[in-house]
């Protein structure tokens, strides 16, 4: 019979402590790039002529980009273990597609 | 040892720990008696004591729905006013969902699933207790809307602009909106609790795919609320802010959408009742292959067929918004969702016949409330299915066929599960059967009540009574079949009152007597490889697993014929619970007190903003508290199991 | 911490993949109220409209400060890492002051709306917008408290670089909170907006 141990499987950050941390300098590049896309961001306002089906994706898409650089960077998805990123993109998609739905359902698309 | 739930002596080094004098945050030693039990962290008697809440809201739901029966036996019913029966049929909505059958499956899910990990407890002990008293606010918070003389009114469902100031102009609404708030705390903090114990804390060679499937289930819902409870937090939100602050939301004369509502509250709403029915499909999943002495027939289809559900959950919810206005589109849409996801509950179905065939059944109380879930809950899937066609939907809907159905899967099906898991588990809770003859009484009168009140529903339904109405008039020949629904309600309260019996009658029975041995059963999962009833340190040492029913394959193995053979006794097998060195969390009063904080809120929104102030004095205080309060064992090893609940021996801020 | 070789575990602290759930969770919260304003969007009723009232350029600059936030929170996890606590501390209390900045931002801009004609009960889109905003708001604010918590911990010398992890949640609940709003700016502000 094996000794009375309290055996368990839970392990320590090793994991973390293995790989890169992006130096303070790599930070400061990334909120310099996301300070440049957020101009660019606001620079839209002032172009008033450009069209709705031009204007809207271009908004998202420096969005997505601004949320990924902060995701993967700041909150270190990309060097933290695949699980958080699963969880937090289950929610995410499960969001999107759920909401997406209900505004489907809510005329939203042609309306708004 | 006694019958009665009281703690093992714990090894004396554990209440030297806790007797430290670290002055106001000493931790509260664990002993004996009522302060053990408010300060416990330990997820059995946190079980326990979800077990005995939700059984006590199930009296006060069974005697709102008896109330309900007596006003509807005749015509022009007597017994409640239209005010009052409105109140009645919604307190018993609410009150069965969220009170009783929720925590029902919570106290399972807690008392059980560290131990079929085998884990020694989960992984936030002090939240799991704090889960429990919230949810424990929140009920009680809730129920005193009836002594305020004005309980929620506007169904369960809440439908705004209904529900709103102007046509509900009373407090009852408001309970409601708080009530599930505090509630959904619970479940939400509960959900993220299990998910990090499964995902963390399983025993060694305890892989994902060789959990039992009650766990299984018990993980697809943890899911489910943590996804689902924060759309309903938002619907309530947005109906208090309506009713309490000015806001439009629901204000059809600003140009708001009653559509919103329905909307958020059936996207949780959908997922919810596969969070009502997964826990008793778990559990008959444990029950059904125990008494048919065969493995559960296709487990990797048992396992996806739970995660399909929780993802098709979401897909479905509109089917409850047919004849809402969405358009025609939309209720196809949805109507096609809705007929596919019938699909993976086929399976289960199936599945349990088939470990039913060719077994060597025992139809004892356990497996015959089992049974009867496949077979109740059959019934009320068909009624499902054809809720499905839109069409058909349109006639049905907002009549008794409905009412027929969901209690049909409910009560057909969850809470025979959660009896079929009563029966099955006491033993390893309590030490000692409840009484068998007692126990097929029960179930008999409950089957025979439960299927003589809903049945006729379905052709009330079709005949066109209306739900929701508290009475109807002579002469469209509804009379015979409420009548009879109306006794069937009683013969089901009888049976309730036979399980209580049975309760009183088995303890009295087991007073003095020994505890029941290892495995009464024969089971097949780890949690019945600990004495009855289980230490409180769970395991004296954590098992090694190496096949899914690890512990049945201790017991038994393949002579050279290949026929099973019995290899080792339960004696042999079991442990015997003697370990007295195994470091447990300590109590923590912080739980208790902080979740006295939200009735304080609640009151506060209800009736004077000032009352709020000490409630969230009490939740702010508690909260660092909490977060200070030192650890269980300040000289302790820090290779145990400290990172296991966030008593980290660092002073942290926790979110929690 | 013994490694097992059977452990069959994530291998991942529980506080951090507690705060990650947490998180999941959250983004349906968000959803469901971003949702919600986005229906409620054109429903202005006889109040002012989101394209009459809505302050771009005022609005972006706060938006930058909670963005610059995101970047000072995590240089201060950064030094927390590297056992450098004066700077753990400069890098905490910069965090919580752009945030209270921002809040400052947000209360003049609700103020301000409040003056114009756009109050909580003018009109569902109103109402939405409050709620949505507030909701963030009320995120931030709770950040900034659990920012000077940490702070005051560290000044008392119990945040040490062992302990580290504590930042680190803390930090992604700020993050988030940061990304939340990220796409709250684009999609609330950004997006054209209707006018009346």
């Amino acid at each position: 019979m094996s000794k009375t141990e309290i055996e368990h499987s839970e392990a320590p950050n090793d994991a973390e402590e293995e790989h890169d941390h992006p130096s303070d300098n790599k930070y400061i590049q990334i909120a310099i790039i996301l300070g440049v896309i957020t101009a660019l961001e606001v620079a839209t306002y002032f172009f008033e002529g450009m069209p709705g089906y031009i204007l809207i994706p271009l908004l998202m898409i420096m969005m997505v980009i601004k949320f990924f650089y902060v995701a993967a960077w700041f909150m270190h998805l990309r060097f933290d273990s695949p699980l958080f990123t699963k969880f937090f993109v289950a929610g995410l998609v499960l969001a999107t597609v759920v909401y997406a739905i209900a505004l489907t359902v809510f005329e939203f698309w042609h309306k708004g | 040892m006694t019958q009665t739930i009281e703690p093992q002596v714990e090894s004396t080094s554990e209440d030297e720990i806790a007797h430290q004098p670290l002055g106001v945050y000493t931790r509260p030693k664990g002993g004996n008696g009522w302060r053990d039990w408010v300060t416990t962290v330990d997820h059995k008697k946190i079980g326990i004591l979800y077990g005995a809440a939700a059984l006590f809201f199930f009296l006060i739901g069974g005697i709102e729905a008896l109330l309900i029966r007596l006003q509807l036996a005749t015509p022009n019913g007597t017994v409640l006013g239209a005010d009052m029966y409105n109140q009645m049929f919604t307190m018993h909505g609410v009150t069965m969902v969220f009170l009783v059958i929720m925590p029902l499956a919570a106290a399972f899910a807690n008392y059980l699933l560290p131990l079929q990990i085998g884990a020694r407890d989960v992984a936030f002990p002090r939240l799991n207790a704090l889960s429990f008293w919230v949810f424990l606010a929140g009920g009680l918070f809730l129920n005193t809307a009836w002594i305020f003389g004005d309980a929620p009114d506007g169904g369960w469902f809440g439908y705004a602009p209904n529900t709103g100031i102007v046509f509900s102009p009373g407090n009852g609404m408001d309970f409601y909106a708080i009530g599930l708030q505090i509630t959904g705390i619970a479940s939400l903090v509960s959900a993220m609790n299990l998910i990090v114990t499964v995902l963390n804390m399983r025993a060694p060679g305890m892989t994902l795919f060789k959990m039992p499937v009650f766990t299984w289930m018990i993980l697809v819902v943890q899911f489910l609320l943590v996804f689902a409870v924060p759309v309903i937090t938002v619907a309530l939100f947005l109906l208090l802010f309506d009713r309490n602050f000015g806001s439009n939301f629901f204000n059809p004369v600003l140009g708001a959408d009653p559509l919103l509502w329905q909307h958020l509250f059936w996207i949780f709403g959908h997922p919810e009742v596969y969070i009502l029915i997964l826990p008793s499909f778990g559990i008959i999943s444990e029950v059904i292959p125990t008494f048919s002495r065969k493995p559960i027939f296709g487990y990797p289809f048992m396992v996806f067929s739970g995660i399909a559900i929780g993802f098709m959950g979401w897909g479905v919810w509109a089917h409850h918004m047919f004849v809402s206005g969405i358009g025609p589109i939309s209720v196809a849409a949805f109507s096609l969702s809705t007929m596919f996801i019938a699909v993976p509950t086929g399976v289960k179905i199936l599945n349990w016949m088939a470990t039913m065939w060719g077994g060597k059944l025992l139809f004892n109380t356990p497996m015959l409330f089992a049974t009867g879930v496949v077979s109740m809950f059959t019934v009320g899937g068909l009624s499902g299915v054809t809720h499905a066609v839109a069409p058909a939907d349109t006639q049905q809907t907002d009549t008794y066929y409905i009412v027929a159905h969901f209690h049909y899967v409910i009560f057909g099906g969850a809470l025979l599960g959660i009896f079929a898991g009563f029966y099955f588990w006491w033993p390893k809770v309590f030490g000692h059967k409840l009484g068998e003859k007692l126990g097929k009484l029960n179930f008999w009168l409950m089957l025979i009540g439960f299927n003589l009140t809903f049945g006729p529903m379905h052709i009330l339904g079709l005949q066109g009574m209306s739900r929701r109405i508290h009475s109807y008039s002579p002469g469209f020949g509804f009379e015979l079949w409420n009548m009879v629904e109306t006794i069937g309600s009683f013969i089901i309260g009888l049976g309730v009152l036979l399980f209580l019996i049975n309760i009183y009658a088995s303890a009295k029975k087991a007073k003095g007597q020994p505890p029941i041995g290892p495995d009464p059963w024969d089971a097949r999962s780890l949690e019945w490889i600990t004495p009855n009833p289980t230490p409180i340190h769970n395991f004296d040492e954590v098992p090694n697993i190496e096949e899914l029913d690890d512990f049945w394959h201790r017991k038994y193995g393949k002579d050279e014929n290949g026929k099973i053979v019995r290899i080792a006794s339960a004696e042999e097998v079991c442990q015997d619970g003697s370990a007295t060195d195994v470091h447990l969390p300590s109590p923590s009063y912080w739980p208790l007190v902080l979740a006295l904080g939200f009735p304080f809120i609640g009151y506060g929104l209800i009736y004077s903003l000032w009352l709020c102030v000490p409630g969230g004095i009490m939740i702010l205080m508690s909260i660092y508290a909490w977060a200070f309060e030192p650890p269980d064992d300040p000289e302790g090893n820090h290779d145990d199991h400290h990172e296991e609940n966030n008593d980290g021996v660092t002073q942290e801020v926790s979110v929690d | 911490m013994t490694d097992n070789e059977h452990s069959v575990g994530t291998g991942l602290s529980n506080n951090k993949l507690l705060m990650w759930v947490f998180l999941g969770s959250e983004c349906l919260l968000f959803g469901g109220l971003i949702s919600t304003y986005l229906i409620y969007r054109s429903r202005f009723a006889d109040g002012p409209a989101p394209g009459d009232i809505f302050d771009i350029p005022f609005t972006s600059v706060s938006s930058f400060v909670l963005l610059m936030s995101s970047l000072t929170m995590v240089l201060s996890l950064s030094s927390l890492q590297r056992g450098d606590y004066r700077n753990t501390r400069l890098w905490l209390l910069t965090t919580a002051l752009l945030g209270a900045l921002f809040i400052g931002g947000q209360v003049y801009e609700f103020t301000t709306f409040l003056r114009e004609g756009l109050g909580y009960s003018t009109s569902p889109f109103s109402s939405a917008f409050f709620t949505l905003t507030g909701f963030h708001g009320v995120h931030v604010s709770i950040g900034i408290v659990m920012l000077m918590s940490l702070y005051v911990s560290s000044m008392r010398g119990n945040l040490k670089r062992e302990s580290s992890e504590t930042l680190e949640i803390v930090g992604l609940y700020w993050h988030f909170v940061d990304v939340v709003w990220i796409f709250i700016f684009t999609v609330i502000y950004l997006v054209p907006s209707p006018t009346s």
